[in-house]
């Protein structure tokens, strides 16, 4: 795909030649509370893959995926995300706090996609794209504003640029979210079920963008109750209940043949 | 002619309900309203041509101006106190969030005027300023309270003080208004809090902010009035100084009032715009400005003796 430069992890990927994942998670502990809604966890992600959480509401797919890029802190394990360690410092085995700042910096490798699309509604769409790789990222604005004009007709969209997001249908105003994480030109892009709030119809146009994104190459984690959507899209199904994971493998394996009895009994259910 | 109003073809012919009460209440309001009038307009006590006459005297509009200085210096610190003491309240820090809510809670429990009295007694209380370095012997510099605090300057200091206090919550309000999900999503895309704050959170609390910062802003142009008990040359000092000296209190007052009346509905106007500003994407339709909703009116107007005149020219047909 031509546009992948802008669509895609681009130039960055170069990464996925050593055989170390994009993201690790190692024995990743989560408690709010009394509770621990995540019970040492242990994932990787290659670049280039798109990586799909399926599992129960309230089983921690969307606590894990906060976890990655450090919305939500981890009381146990390790998180890394190219090579570098998420929200902590290890100095002589102890684990430091990293200044907000440093989170921050560490961010802008990490897209994210929400479910309520948390646009920044004093914004306009073009306004929404631009404001992180101008303000934060510090890119030249010329090439920032040809850059997301360029995302906003990948997302079909270029008609839209100044209108604002309640102005604008739930469909719409997720792919302009999408346009948003994508210009600052991520490592990686993590969607949180990113369809959940849609009406049915709306659900197909985000879907397709993000069908592009995986064939041009983009590393995602999504977690989705679209199993139509993980079936064809997805390298890799993670299947999660109850705060650890169940099953993972390609989604033949774990559509077509669920070795557990759990996501047996989830796969019943949603299909 | 149908083919202009189409929709007359499927209009009722229906009788509006008769509503006496509605006519009956009018005519006792106007009626009492006139007797009002009446008796202002021939009252021997009121000498109108006075107050014509001080309307404009120099010494009342440079009271008028001193109000605005005033009211402009400390409703801008106090704007930007008021951001800061919010700021601190809902920090993490827990000396900042009790500092903060002690200062609110002393500033908002006393009245003004007291607090007005003591900053014009400050000098009285510390006779001199000293800038240096706390319990060392190092001082910068060192200046004599007087001096330094005129009663002017302790009359903008008094009011500041007071309306951060009710201004900080007015922000913290605003602030807490903004929906969590763009901290989130600020967060995300590697924004610093101070970026967050400044580009995503302010100007989103600023809509909530603004109507009630409206009202804090007519208030302080009124309790400018209050500095007159420390002698500071003000638009009400000025009134009461001249009546003083030709007696003449109700028409001075009265000039005052109207004074008072103008400043507060000019600034009505900026108001109206930056709430709009403010508000934009808040709404599918931006609201429109005041020049736009009076030419839609006056439009309005225009469409409805339009309408009439063609339903005439339809009756007599």
């Amino acid at each position: 795909m031509s546009d992948s430069t802008v669509f895609g992890s681009g130039s960055e990927s170069s990464i996925a030649l050593n055989d170390t994942a994009l993201v690790q998670l190692r024995g990743v502990r989560k408690r709010f509370g009394t509770l621990e809604v995540l019970k040492g966890i242990d994932m990787d992600v290659h670049a280039g893959e798109v990586t799909c959480l399926l599992g129960p509401s309230g089983s921690g797919k969307s606590t894990l995926l906060r976890c990655i890029n450090h919305l939500e802190s981890i009381n146990g394990g390790r998180i890394t995300v190219d090579g570098e360690l998420v929200g902590y410092r290890e100095r002589r085995g102890e684990l430091h706090e990293l200044h907000p700042r440093e989170v921050a910096k560490q961010r802008r490798k990490i897209g994210m996609v929400f479910q309520r699309f948390n646009l920044f509604p004093h914004m306009t769409a073009l306004e929404n794209i631009m404001e992180a790789p101008i303000g934060v990222a510090r890119r030249p604005k010329a090439r920032v504003r040809a850059d997301a004009m360029e995302l906003l007709a990948h997302v079909g969209l270029e008609d839209w640029a100044g209108h604002y997001p309640a102005q604008l249908s739930g469909g719409q105003q997720q792919r302009i979210a999408i346009a948003r994480a994508l210009a600052m030109k991520p490592k990686i892009m993590l969607f949180d079920e990113p369809t959940s709030a849609l009406d049915p119809e709306l659900v197909g146009d985000v879907l397709e963008v993000m069908r592009d994104l995986a064939r041009a190459g983009t590393t995602m984690v999504v977690v989705t109750h679209e199993i139509g959507f993980a079936r064809s899209a997805a390298d890799t199904v993670v299947f999660m209940d109850d705060g650890v994971v169940v099953e993972s493998g390609t989604p033949e394996q774990v559509f077509d043949s669920p070795q557990n009895l759990r996501t047996q009994g989830f796969l019943e259910n949603v299909l | 002619m149908a083919s202009t109003a189409p929709s007359r073809e499927f209009d009722n012919a229906v009788r509006p309900l008769r509503r006496p009460g509605r006519w009956v209440g009018a005519a006792v309001i106007i009626v009492l309203l006139a007797a009002f009038a009446q008796a202002i307009a021939t009252n021997e006590n009121i000498d109108f041509a006075t107050i014509g006459e001080y309307l404009l005297n120099p010494r009342i509009l440079s009271g008028v101006q001193l109000t605005l200085l005033i009211t402009v210096i400390a409703m801008t610190c106090a704007a930007i106190l008021a951001v800061i003491i919010a700021a601190m309240r809902m920090s993490g820090n827990p000396v900042m969030v009790a500092v903060a809510a002690v200062y609110v809670w002393a500033f908002r429990g006393t009245p003004l005027l007291v607090q007005i009295v003591i900053w014009g007694y400050f000098g009285l209380i510390f006779d001199k300023i000293t800038l240096g370095i706390p319990f060392t012997d190092i001082v910068f510099v060192q200046a004599d309270t007087n001096t330094l605090i005129t009663a002017l300057v302790a009359g903008i200091i008094a009011l500041t003080l007071n309306e951060a206090a009710y201004s900080s919550e007015i922000v913290r309000s605003g602030m807490l208004s903004v929906d969590e999900g763009q901290r989130e999503a600020a967060a995300s895309l590697g924004m610093s809090p101070a970026y967050c704050f400044m580009r995503v959170l302010l100007p989103q609390a600023m809509r909530v902010i603004i109507p009630p910062m409206g009202n804090q802003l007519i208030s302080m142009i009124k309790n400018t009035s209050l500095l007159s008990l420390i002698a500071v040359l003000e638009l009400y000092t000025q009134a009461t100084q001249i009546s003083a000296q030709n007696l003449r209190q109700v028409e001075l007052l009265i000039v005052v009032s109207i004074w008072y009346l103008a400043i507060v509905s000019v600034l009505s106007i900026p108001q109206h715009y930056l709430e709009r500003y403010f508000g934009r994407g808040s709404t599918k339709n931006q609201p429109q400005t005041l020049a736009q909703k009076a030419r839609e009116y006056t439009g309005s107007i225009q469409v409805q003796r339009e309408h009439k005149r063609k339903r005439k020219a339809q009756n007599h047909v």
